[in-house]
């Protein structure tokens, strides 16, 4: 077996004295996709940016395994280090895609910009590379020198995950992907990232309140309450045979599809 | 001049002794780091933000008694804000003033630098009235600190392609990005591109101020500058199909003027004590 991708060990954030994250451990091997499930104020979102090297833990440790120097702590390297692999190794999609594109700027030029942050400084190249990555996410290319201001919130999304996967992360953050987009576009979005995901090997950490994406996507589902985990497991494993009785009320909670 | 020529009740070029040390000690900085910006404590002056205030104030603080001083606004020492600025240094300091580049020991300018090159010895001062280049990419000053500090300038590219995307070619012809000492990312005030290759290992120090914003920052002499681009779009500065119409120069940075309600047009130098010499030498020539 291959040394896990990530490991978090006893992960403690707090707000004052109230602790948003508490103790958590869990490990994520690489080609895998993790749902993190809970209601809101569980934490999720505080986890993944403790996770993600935007959040500064209190306690605990996140090991990421780098591409050439083995498993490294992320909370231990230097800050030029950790925002480098947050723009090459890593990806992260924010629930709303204002958060995460450049609006004043076209769509190429968001998908183009990891690149030329990490030294491409061939603009036929980079345009190329834009373009291929239009099409990967079903986007009309036509329009790449079109603002995202002027997409659907569905395209929108679209072009962050673009942005996002041109430099080929191994490991990608999201939050909350899919909400606040209609039922239908989810549907067609999540088809493509479960597409994205199976095709790239990517590994993925995707922070839900609906265990509808949980269960499309995810290998396995870690449910989060009160900043505890609560159960963990394979997802058809925790949504169909939930052992907590916290588990017991969120997955009876959802509307039947 | 001398000493009495010199407004009353008034400090030597107007700062205090310890404005003008704390202002210095600042330019020691921003030299010890090419291209960086360092903070410091912008005086109210007798002008408005926006005329120079910045530029003022490092002049203030290097100018001596034996100083000769040029002033220029858009490449002419004629136009307002030369001829206050340099009225200022002559009521307060009263140093020699000249139009001639290669007389002045220090150059305030606005916007151009002189096609005269500048010697060693030189001191040329800029206007400056933003200094973050990253400014309009990324709202938050500590984020913008943090992007220099660890040389994140992706971004910036991310404004050339842009610009590449939408006009076929890069279309920002002042203010144009460099990097200095291949490290900091530097915004060489308003001057247009065309001057961006006189940076580059420039015999004369540059010292840059930025009054409104507080910020100071410098390119020493012989400092390498160079200006951002793409491999198959590299850097280029203007051309122009016409020569001076009155010096004949075809390599100076031209500007077209309206000369009469018909419409008519005629390219000049920008720089008009440039365009002077030429046309002295010519006449000079001639006789």
């Amino acid at each position: 077996m291959h040394a896990p991708l990530l490991e978090v060990q006893g992960l403690t954030h707090r707000y004052g004295t109230r602790a948003a994250c508490n103790n958590i451990s869990f490990s994520l091997y690489s080609g895998e996709v993790l749902a993190v499930v809970g209601e809101s104020g569980s934490g999720k979102t505080t986890l993944l940016r403790c996770l993600s090297g935007q959040l500064r833990p209190d306690a605990g440790c996140v090991m990421f395994e780098t591409r050439n120097a083995g498993a490294v702590d992320v909370w231990g390297m230097s800050e030029a280090t950790r925002r480098m692999l947050a723009r090459t190794d890593w990806g992260f999609v924010h629930q709303n895609p204002r958060d995460g594109l450049r609006l004043d700027v076209s769509a190429g030029a968001n998908i183009g910009e990891r690149l030329m942050a990490i030294g491409a400084r061939h603009y036929g190249n980079i345009r190329g590379e834009a373009r291929a990555w239009m099409s990967k996410v079903e986007l009309d290319v036509q329009r790449m020198d079109e603002s995202p201001a002027a997409f659907s919130g569905g395209m929108q999304q679209r072009v962050q995950i673009a942005r996002n996967l041109v430099s080929r992360p191994r490991l990608v953050f999201m939050d909350e992907p899919t909400a606040g987009l209609d039922v239908s576009v989810q549907a067609r979005l999540l088809d493509l990232l479960r597409g994205l995901a199976c095709d790239l090997g990517l590994s993925a950490i995707i922070v839900t309140h609906d265990l509808a994406v949980a269960r499309l996507l995810a290998h396995r589902t870690l449910v989060m309450h009160d900043g505890c985990v609560v159960e963990e497991g394979l997802t058809d494993q925790v949504l169909d045979d939930p052992q907590q009785a916290y588990t017991q009320l969120l997955v009876s909670s959802a509307l039947p599809a | 001049m001398n000493e009495n020529s010199r407004a009353g009740g008034y400090n030597f070029a107007y700062l205090d002794e310890h404005t003008k040390r704390m202002i210095r000690r600042a330019i020691l900085k921003a030299i010890a780091i090419p291209g960086y910006q360092v903070p410091f404590g912008s005086r109210e002056m007798p002008l408005p933000y926006g005329w120079g205030t910045g530029g003022i104030q490092v002049t203030a603080a290097v100018i001596g008694p034996a100083d000769v001083l040029k002033v220029i606004d858009q490449g002419s020492d004629d136009t307002t804000n030369a001829v206050n600025i340099r009225r200022f240094f002559v009521r307060t300091t009263g140093v020699r003033v000249t139009g001639r580049a290669s007389d002045a020991t220090i150059i305030q300018t606005r916007h151009r630098i002189p096609e005269t090159p500048l010697r060693e010895g030189q001191i040329i001062v800029y206007q400056v009235p933003i200094p973050e280049m990253l400014r309009w990419l990324e709202p938050r000053e500590a984020e913008t600190r943090k992007m220099h500090a660890l040389s994140e300038y992706g971004a910036m590219h991310v404004k050339l392609y842009e610009d590449i995307a939408r006009y076929g070619h890069i279309a920002t012809t002042y203010d144009y990005p460099v990097i200095v000492n291949e490290h900091y990312l530097m915004r060489p005030s308003p001057i247009p591109k065309f001057d961006n290759p006189k940076l580059h290992m420039n015999p004369a120090l540059q010292l840059f101020g930025a009054g409104r914003e507080k910020r100071i920052y410098a390119v020493p002499p012989y400092t390498a500058v160079r200006s951002l681009d793409f491999e198959d779009h590299p850097f280029e500065i203007q051309r122009w199909q016409h020569a001076c119409e009155l010096c004949g120069a075809a390599d100076s940075f031209l500007d077209e003027v309206i000369i009469d309600n018909e419409g008519a047009r005629m390219f000049v130098c920008s720089d008009s004590d440039y365009c002077t010499q030429r046309r002295d030498a010519h006449r000079r020539a001639v006789a």
